[in-house]
C-alpha cells in the first residue's frame, strides 16, 4: 500500500507545482462554458436545454487537455522505466497514475459542474443525477485518457493524436452521461443510464491497465 | 548469486549491435563494460534491466529470488537521471523509498553527501548535483545487481570517492555490479568486456 500512497502522493504534489492540477483544469472548463453562451446568444430557455450536454463537453475537452502528460513527463526522464523495476506491476502503476488524474480533473470538475451551470442556466433539479454522472462517468474519461496517453507516450507533441484517439471512445460516456443528466426522455432513463456509466467505468478499470501497460512496455522495447 | 549469460545478441534498428556474447558475474564482483560509443554497452544494460528482448539468448540471476524479475533484483543508472524538477531532493528520494518498497533515506544523502541539499528544489541542482541524486538511490534501497551507465559523468573527485566505496560496499556485501565506463574507476574488476571487439567480429 505504501508503494501505491507514494505514487498517487507524488503524481499529485507534481501536478500541484507544475501546473496542471485541479486550478488549470477548472479554469479551462469554466472559460469553455463561458464562451457558450457567447456563441449562442443569451436565449435562456435554449441554454437550459442544451446545459447538461454542453457541461459534458466541457468535461470531455478539460480531461483531454491534461492527458497527454500522464505519462510523458516520466518517460521522458526514465521514471517509468525505474518503475518497471519496482516492486509494483506495471498495471498497478498505470490505474494508480490514471486515478491520481481523476483526483486533480474529473473528480474538482464534477464538483464544480454545478455552480459552473448556472452560467448556462441549468435546472436546479439536475444538479444532483449531474454531479453523480459526471462523478462516474470522468472515472472512466481520465482511464481512456490515460490510455491514449500510453499510446502516444513516444510521441512529441502527441497531444492531438490523443485526441482523435481517445475522442471516439468518449462517445458512450457521453451518450449514457447525457441520458443521466439531461432529465430529457418520456420515461425515466436516469437510473439505468447511471448504471451503463457504472459499467463503462467498470469495464475501463479492469482493460485500460492492461492495454496501457502493454503500450508502455512496447515503447521502452 | 550468480548472474550469467548464454550467447547472448542483441539487435538495434535492425543491426546486430553484438551477437554470441557469454559472461558469468559472480556475487562480489565487478564487470566493466568496455568498448567505444555504439558499441552496445548501454543496450547490454538495459537488456539485463528487461527493457529489452535479446534478439538470441538468454540472461539470467542464479540464485535470486524465484517471485521477482531480473530487473526487480537490479538498480539501474542511467543518462536519463529519473530525477523531478519540481520536487526537493528529500521529496525525490522519499518518493523512490515508498515507491521501491521502503529505504534509508539517511543513508542515501550520507552515502553522496546531500546533506545541505536536502531542501534545494531539483530544478536548481547543477548536471553533477543531479547525477549524484540519481546515484544516492544506490545506497537508499538495498539490492542484489547494480547496473551503471557510466556512473562517473559529471562528478567532482569527492563524488568520484564515495561512488568508488559504495560500489565496494556493494562487493562486499555479496552483490554484483556491471558498469559501463570509458575512465577508470579505481575499483578492481573481476572480468572485462570489450563491446568494441566483439561487436568487429560480428560485423
Amino acid at each position: 500500500m505504501t508503494v501505491l500512497a507514494a505514487l498517487v502522493r507524488r503524481d499529485l504534489t507534481l501536478a500541484l507545482r507544475q501546473g496542471t492540477g485541479a486550478g488549470t483544469a477548472l479554469g479551462f472548463f469554466l472559460t469553455v462554458l463561458v464562451l457558450i453562451p457567447l456563441g449562442i446568444g443569451p436565449d435562456q430557455a435554449l441554454l437550459q436545454r442544451i446545459a447538461p450536454g454542453a457541461l459534458w463537453i466541457a468535461l470531455l475537452l478539460s480531461v483531454l487537455l491534461s492527458s497527454d502528460r500522464i505519462f510523458q513527463a516520466d518517460f521522458e526522464d526514465g521514471s517509468l522505466e525505474l518503475m518497471t523495476m519496482g516492486p509494483a506491476a506495471m498495471e498497478i502503476v498505470v490505474t494508480m497514475k490514471g486515478l491520481a488524474h481523476w483526483l486533480t480533473t474529473g473528480l474538482p470538475l464534477a464538483i464544480a459542474a454545478p455552480l459552473l451551470g448556472f452560467l448556462l442556466n441549468l435546472d436546479a433539479a439536475l444538479i444532483g443525477p449531474l454531479v453523480l454522472a459526471m462523478g462516474l462517468g470522468s472515472v472512466a474519461l481520465s482511464l481512456l485518457a490515460s490510455l491514449g496517453a500510453a499510446v502516444t507516450v513516444g510521441i512529441r507533441r502527441g497531444g492531438l493524436l490523443v485526441s482523435l484517439i481517445i475522442l471516439p471512445l468518449y462517445v458512450p460516456v457521453v451518450i449514457f452521461g447525457v441520458a443521466a443528466s439531461s432529465g430529457i426522455g418520456g420515461v425515466n432513463i436516469a437510473g439505468p443510464s447511471l448504471m451503463i456509466l457504472a459499467a463503462i467505468a467498470l469495464v475501463a478499470l479492469v482493460t485500460v491497465p492492461f492495454a496501457a501497460a502493454a503500450a508502455l512496455r512496447a515503447y521502452m522495447h | 548469486m550468480k548472474l550469467v549469460a548464454d550467447n547472448l545478441a542483441c539487435e538495434r534498428g535492425g543491426r546486430n549491435v553484438f551477437t554470441g556474447l557469454d559472461f558469468a558475474v559472480e556475487a562480489g564482483g565487478l564487470l566493466l563494460l568496455r568498448g567505444p560509443n555504439g558499441a552496445g554497452k548501454t543496450s547490454l544494460l538495459r537488456l539485463i534491466a528487461g527493457f529489452a528482448e535479446p534478439a538470441a539468448g538468454t540472461v539470467k540471476l542464479e540464485g535470486g529470488h524465484a517471485d521477482l524479475t531480473l530487473g526487480q533484483h537490479c538498480h539501474l543508472v542511467q543518462h536519463q537521471d529519473a530525477v523531478k524538477s519540481a520536487l526537493t531532493v528529500e521529496e525525490n528520494l522519499s518518493f523512490w523509498a515508498g515507491f521501491l518498497g521502503g529505504g534509508d533515506i539517511e543513508a542515501a544523502v550520507a552515502a553522496l553527501a546531500l546533506d545541505r541539499l536536502r531542501t534545494t528544489s531539483a530544478a536548481y541542482l547543477s548536471a553533477g548535483q543531479r547525477r549524484r541524486l540519481s546515484l544516492s538511490r544506490l545506497a537508499l534501497v538495498p539490492r542484489p545487481v547494480w547496473l551503471l551507465d557510466e556512473p562517473s559523468v559529471g562528478l567532482d573527485a569527492a563524488s568520484l570517492e564515495r561512488l568508488k566505496g559504495l560500489i565496494r560496499d556493494q562487493l562486499a556485501g555479496g552483490g554484483l555490479v556491471v558498469a559501463s565506463t570509458h575512465v577508470e574507476i579505481g575499483v578492481p574488476a573481476t572480468a572485462e568486456i570489450d563491446l568494441g571487439a566483439i561487436g568487429r567480429q560480428a560485423a
